[in-house]
């Protein structure tokens, strides 16, 4: 596992710092696959490849929120229209899951382009009204297409074989199958973050006059940032319809797009693990306080108001303070 | 008269009795934008508390507190219930807002995000997520009118001219007198405002007060016409963010015309071809992005 940084992009910080953010990068990355690998044997598998799935919407969101500074507020839109995409292919005509998989992601790629498109052209807080907007206009189509079932969803979506041998129906092959992918969109993001792109959207995030006028094409930087976290999220949506088997409205809704802006915001926006740690909290609060029916939209909102006020750099963010460390 | 005709401006009416709702929400959330810089999220969800609260006015006060024969009616809510929410919304800014000031913009949208939530989530626990009718529309304003081309209902066209003559009044107190004055001098320099003697966090806690009590009157409003449901501000307040997008925050009159204006053509848009009537202010959107990213009053931001 290559843990190192891209060395001219930090060369400003001190040496012992640097090292001390490898170190413990190389800790987390070792604890998240220890994790990944035992988990289904500790708890519910289908819940850990729940966790797994919004932890990678959570990092896909990250990426274009945490570091780039562009907060969308419609990335269910991306993690919906994947999921309804894939799972009709895999019901209607049997595609085979990684054709449907591939589909999928293809199109909340594109729509991607086109929601980054209009969304850049304007800034800050109109950005995220703007996603909003446009992801309301996906969700319409949720509800009126004729292919996605309406109010009822698509349901009963075959898992089917993987690569025609592994059977999907069998928990644990499903379950290292999400792992895998998880862990290869996860490291896909974590090397974009340390790659002189991320390095460039980074800039952005922090002073978007000063990288324009350093000759960086801002506008390209945000708009390809936009669209490889649409795609990511598209991704996640994929695999959550293969694992739940059904894709339904509430995968595009815009309280999707708020609860996964949370996770984010728990688990340290701008930081390389800590939306997976947020993901993790929130499905597992979720999971915890499904008895108490609709109040959990209300702890739910709590929590937002609570961590915005008190908590902004999240789990992870306060880690990284405690232990000194400028990345994780 | 040809029924085409007829049937447009049947759907026009209709359409800007829809838009008057949208002018009162995006001029309360202009006005909390001009000075704070905070884009309320939880603008939808007020709405929503007014009308229930009317409705609580109206049908559980009584009992709750022991006098089964109180009836606090429609005009009475009237003044009441903006009040009301005005108060939670200065409180909500006093307490909780206030921390975010200076950081980025982002923040605060997340906050009152989440006072959405907790608002929308209580009301669900409350009064469940089905609608519950208004039972208080005085006499006076039941029954319909003849209009020429089509038969009103009296409530509807009361609330369309009320509507816009707060508006008229909300434009004339901000552009037109002393306090106006202030307040926009407080938007543009808010220390020097501050070194005149002038109490600028008290006129911010006032206005963000002003801008829910708005949104707590547009409920009220709404009360008799659409069902009550805990989720009715939800939809209403994606349509208010693209409503602002097109007009831009910028001017109190852009955001009533724009409002007044995508009513209208919502309501059109329902005559030739009904299911794009949902979308059809956010295509607005996206060609005003196309053409004029800054908006069609706005200056960018």
């Amino acid at each position: 596992m290559s843990i190192s940084d891209n060395p001219d992009a930090i060369d400003a910080q001190p040496l012992a710092a640097r090292a001390r953010s490898r170190n413990v990068q190389a800790l987390f990355w070792g604890l998240l696959i220890a994790f990944v690998a035992v988990a289904p044997f500790m708890l519910y598998p289908i819940f850990v490849m729940q966790m797994l799935c919004f932890a990678l919407f959570a990092c896909a969101l990250n990426l274009l929120t945490g570091f780039t500074g562009l907060l969308s507020f419609g990335h269910a839109a991306f993690f919906g229209v994947s999921a309804y995409i894939t799972g009709y292919l895999l019901t209607s005509f049997g595609m085979p899951p990684l054709l449907g998989i591939l589909a999928g992601v293809l199109c909340s790629t594109l729509l991607g382009a086109v929601v980054g498109a209009l969304a850049i052209r304007r800034q800050g807080i109109y950005f995220a009204m703007i996603t909003l907007a446009l992801a309301q206009i996906v969700y319409f189509f949720a509800v009126q297409l004729p292919f996605t079932g309406g109010e009822n969803g698509l349901q009963g979506i075959p898992r089917g074989h993987l690569l025609g041998v592994i059977d999907l129906n069998h928990s644990l092959s499903m379950y290292y199958f999400v792992a895998v992918v998880f862990l290869a969109g996860f490291w896909a993001i974590f090397r974009i973050i340390h790659s002189p792109f991320g390095q460039v959207l980074q800039a952005i995030r922090e002073n978007e006059p000063r990288a324009l006028s350093l000759g960086y094409n801002v506008d390209r930087f945000k708009l390809l940032a936009f669209i490889l976290s649409a795609g990511i999220a598209g991704l996640a949506g994929s695999m959550k319809s293969i694992v739940f088997q059904f894709a339904s409205l509430t995968d595009v809704q815009w309280m999707m797009s708020g609860e996964v802006i949370l996770m984010t915001l728990i688990g340290g926006l701008g930081t390389i693990f800590g939306p997976v740690v947020g993901a993790f909290i929130v499905v597992a609060l979720q999971q915890e306080l499904a008895g108490i029916g609709s109040w959990v939209q209300v702890v739910i909102g709590a929590i937002f108001i609570v961590c915005v006020l008190l908590f902004r750099r999240g789990i992870v963010g306060e880690l990284a303070r405690l232990l000194k460390v400028t990345s994780v | 008269m040809n029924p085409m005709l007829r049937l447009i401006l049947a759907q026009g009416m209709l359409g800007l009795n829809n838009g008057v709702f949208y002018a009162m929400l995006s001029l309360g959330l202009a006005v909390i934008f001009g000075l704070l810089d905070v884009v309320n999220f939880a603008h939808g969800a007020l709405y929503m508390s007014g009308a229930f609260l009317a409705i609580i006015l109206y049908s559980y006060i009584g009992t709750w507190l022991g006098l089964s024969w109180l009836h606090i009616g429609f005009w009475a809510a009237l003044v009441l219930v903006p009040l009301i929410v005005a108060c939670f919304g200065m409180l909500f800014e006093r307490f909780l807002l206030r921390w975010l000031y200076g950081l980025d913009p982002i923040y605060s949208l997340l906050l009152t995000f989440g006072a959405a939530l907790v608002l929308q989530g209580i009301f669900i626990n409350g009064f469940g997520a089905s609608g519950t009718p208004y039972p208080g529309t005085p006499d006076q304003l039941q029954g319909i009118v003849n209009l020429g081309f089509m038969m009103f209902p009296k409530f509807r066209l009361f609330t369309i001219i009320f509507s816009i003559l707060v508006c008229i009044g909300v434009w004339f107190l901000i552009e037109r007198t002393r306090i106006g004055a202030v307040l926009r001098a407080g938007t543009e320099n808010p220390d020097l405002v501050r070194a005149f003697g002038i109490n600028v966090s008290r006129l911010i806690t006032l206005t963000f007060g002003f801008g829910t009590g708005l949104a707590g009157l547009a409920g009220v409003l709404a009360a008799p016409i659409y069902s009550v449901t805990p989720l009715m501000g939800d939809d209403l307040i994606i349509i208010i963010f693209a409503i602002v997008v097109i007009g831009g925050m910028g001017s109190i009159m852009g955001a009533v015309v724009t409002s007044l204006g995508l009513g209208l053509l919502e309501g059109v848009v329902k005559v030739f071809y009904a299911p794009a009537a949902n979308t059809v202010v956010f295509i607005a959107m996206v060609l005003v992005l196309l053409v004029r990213p800054s908006g069609l009053f706005g200056r960018q931001r």
